[in-house]
């Protein structure tokens, strides 16, 4: 379980990216995250895997306090976080099975990553990761050779590979055409619930968060104005999100007064069954 | 007609200079210094004839080359020498050369760190091979060690400082995925930013064997082993036939090494 409390992250510019974020993934749940583009989106997931570093809050995972973290109990903490980027990331010159097994760079010794030698397990595992994300066959293209649909599965592959605890995946669609965007995205929620990994995952397409994810955080201006199911994403809620729309007093987590229920809540709650 | 004509407008380029007055100045300046310096060396036109004379004397003393039994093994082991001392200064210099180049890359390395690479790369730069190969000869002896020193020395500069721009020209986004592994510095090293600059380092390394190869004929001049040595001595002796020979066969050797080092990069390309 990911718990994320009161997260900043103030540039040395002054720049606020981040006022104080908190938020929780369980079990194996589907958070999305949307909101205009600066608003901290990406600085949240980057700050959690500290890729960049936060300047107040904590990061918990599985009761581990990552912000204080350094050297080898930082790789070691990271080792349990999958990361998926936008414009993939993949090493491009390298091939796709290299790629993949660099998900498994933080259990093996320098030598063996220099010589590329990697435990019989993990190749093994790595052929069925790539023909679990329909690559198999393609372990000796260049990464570079591929789709942008077919690099954005290499770059899922090697997070899976590691046997993350949490799958943080950065705008994943951005630089796909709708078509390859679902399929990726079906997989990913796919593969979240066949190994039971929660995913946080920033996504500019509205839509499709409110078809994949069961929880959807909006965040606007490094604050978090709203949390609930996508079923509470109303125009209301898509105005106080994208266009500064004012938030009522006393409005709950949904930027709404006086509704039936806290839906935030209730999908927490659904989270935990699903776990159980 | 009582309509005014609108005042005609005109446009100058802009110059580089603050304005155009500079800019004469400037002009005025480097003419005057070429005028000075060409009647500083008194070059004379009667000097210019007689030198010619001389020229061609020297030419004709050249022709034909000599290619006697004798003179080929000298020839022979002089190039070989040279080969020899190019390609080991060229491993020597790159394996070098290469942390050098990750501590001199501003993206990678910590501040200290990158400005004691800089400053190895500075000296490495700030010397000609002709000197250190004079200094090399004094350390350590006249012979082809002192040339391999004095070519790996220079190898260093080059090749630092050309594959530090490379390093800091890369794509973060493959270093940052390879670090959220959990993986370490010298692992991120390995896979977010080796295979991006392997195609630059082999280029650059065949290049600087090139280099290496013309520089490795000169440095025997002062004593630092290879055909240079040769080339000095039958100089010296007046030999000017075997001169030749050699002259010709070191233009052989450079053209040779341009080949295979244009083809081998066009193959990496």
């Amino acid at each position: 379980m990911l718990s994320v409390t009161d997260l900043q992250k103030t540039y040395p510019s002054g720049d606020e990216a981040l006022k104080g974020v908190s938020l929780d993934v369980t079990g194996s749940e589907t958070v999305a995250m949307i909101g205009p583009s600066g608003a901290g989106k990406s600085t949240f997931i980057r700050c959690v895997n500290r890729l960049t570093e936060p300047t107040g809050g904590s990061v918990e995972l599985d009761g581990l306090e990552i912000t204080g973290l350094s050297g080898k109990e930082l790789r070691n903490a990271r080792r349990d976080m999958g990361m998926i980027f936008q414009e993939y990331n993949l090493i491009e010159r390298l091939t796709v099975m290299e790629n993949v097994l660099s998900g498994r760079l933080g259990y093996v010794s320098t030598w063996d990553a220099f010589r590329r030698k990697f435990a019989g397990d993990d190749i093994e595992r790595a052929y069925e990761v790539l023909e679990r994300v329909g690559l198999g066959g393609h372990e000796n293209n260049r990464a570079d050779e591929l789709s942008g649909g077919q690099r954005q599965r290499v770059g899922i592959a090697r997070a899976i590979l590691q046997r993350p605890k949490i799958l943080l995946v950065d705008e994943p669609t951005s630089s796909l055409d709708p078509e390859s965007s679902r399929a990726v995205m079906d997989l990913l929620t796919e593969i979240a619930a066949e190994d039971d990994i929660p995913v946080l995952i920033n996504i500019h397409e509205v839509d499709l968060a409110e078809e994949y994810a069961g929880r959807i955080v909006g965040l606007r201006d490094g604050q978090k104005v709203f949390e609930g199911g996508p079923d509470d994403l109303d125009e209301t809620a898509r105005g106080q999100i994208y266009r500064g729309e004012e938030i009522p007093e006393g409005a709950g987590p949904t930027g709404k007064v006086a509704e039936a229920g806290t839906p935030g809540e209730s999908s927490q709650e659904e989270g935990q069954i699903r776990r159980g | 007609m009582a309509t005014e004509q609108p005042e005609q407008r005109t446009w100058r380029r802009p110059t580089a200079f603050y304005n155009h007055y500079v800019k004469w100045a400037v002009y005025v300046v480097i003419t005057v210094f070429l005028l000075w310096s060409a009647w500083n060396m008194r070059i004379s036109v009667a000097r210019v004839i007689e030198g010619w004379g001389a020229a061609i004397g020297l030419i004709q003393g050249m022709v034909p080359p000599e290619f006697t039994p004798f003179k080929m093994d000298l020839l022979i082991e002089g190039l070989i020498e040279s080969l020899a001392m190019s390609v080991i200064a060229t491993i020597v210099g790159v394996l070098l050369s290469i942390p050098v180049a990750f501590m001199s890359a501003e993206n990678i390395a910590p501040r200290p760190v990158y400005w004691v690479g800089r400053g190895i790369i500075t000296v490495s730069r700030s010397f000609h091979e002709l000197i250190i190969a004079i200094i090399a000869v004094k350390a350590v002896g006249i012979g082809a060690l002192a040339g391999v020193i004095a070519l790996s020395y220079k190898t260093v500069g080059f090749f630092a400082k050309l594959l530090a721009e490379e390093i800091e020209d890369i794509d973060s986004g493959q270093m940052e995925a390879t670090e959220a592994t959990g993986a370490n510095r010298v692992q991120t090293m390995l896979f977010g930013v080796v295979p991006q600059v392997m195609p630059r380092i082999i280029g650059l390394t065949i290049y600087r064997w090139d280099i290496n190869i013309r520089h490795s004929t000169i440095v025997g001049i002062v004593g630092a082993g290879g055909i240079g040595a040769t080339l000095l001595n039958s100089f010296d002796q007046y030999d000017y036939d075997f001169f030749l020979t050699i002259i010709i066969a070191i233009i052989a050797i450079v053209m040779v090494g341009e080949l295979i080092s244009t083809y081998i990069r066009g193959r990496i390309q």
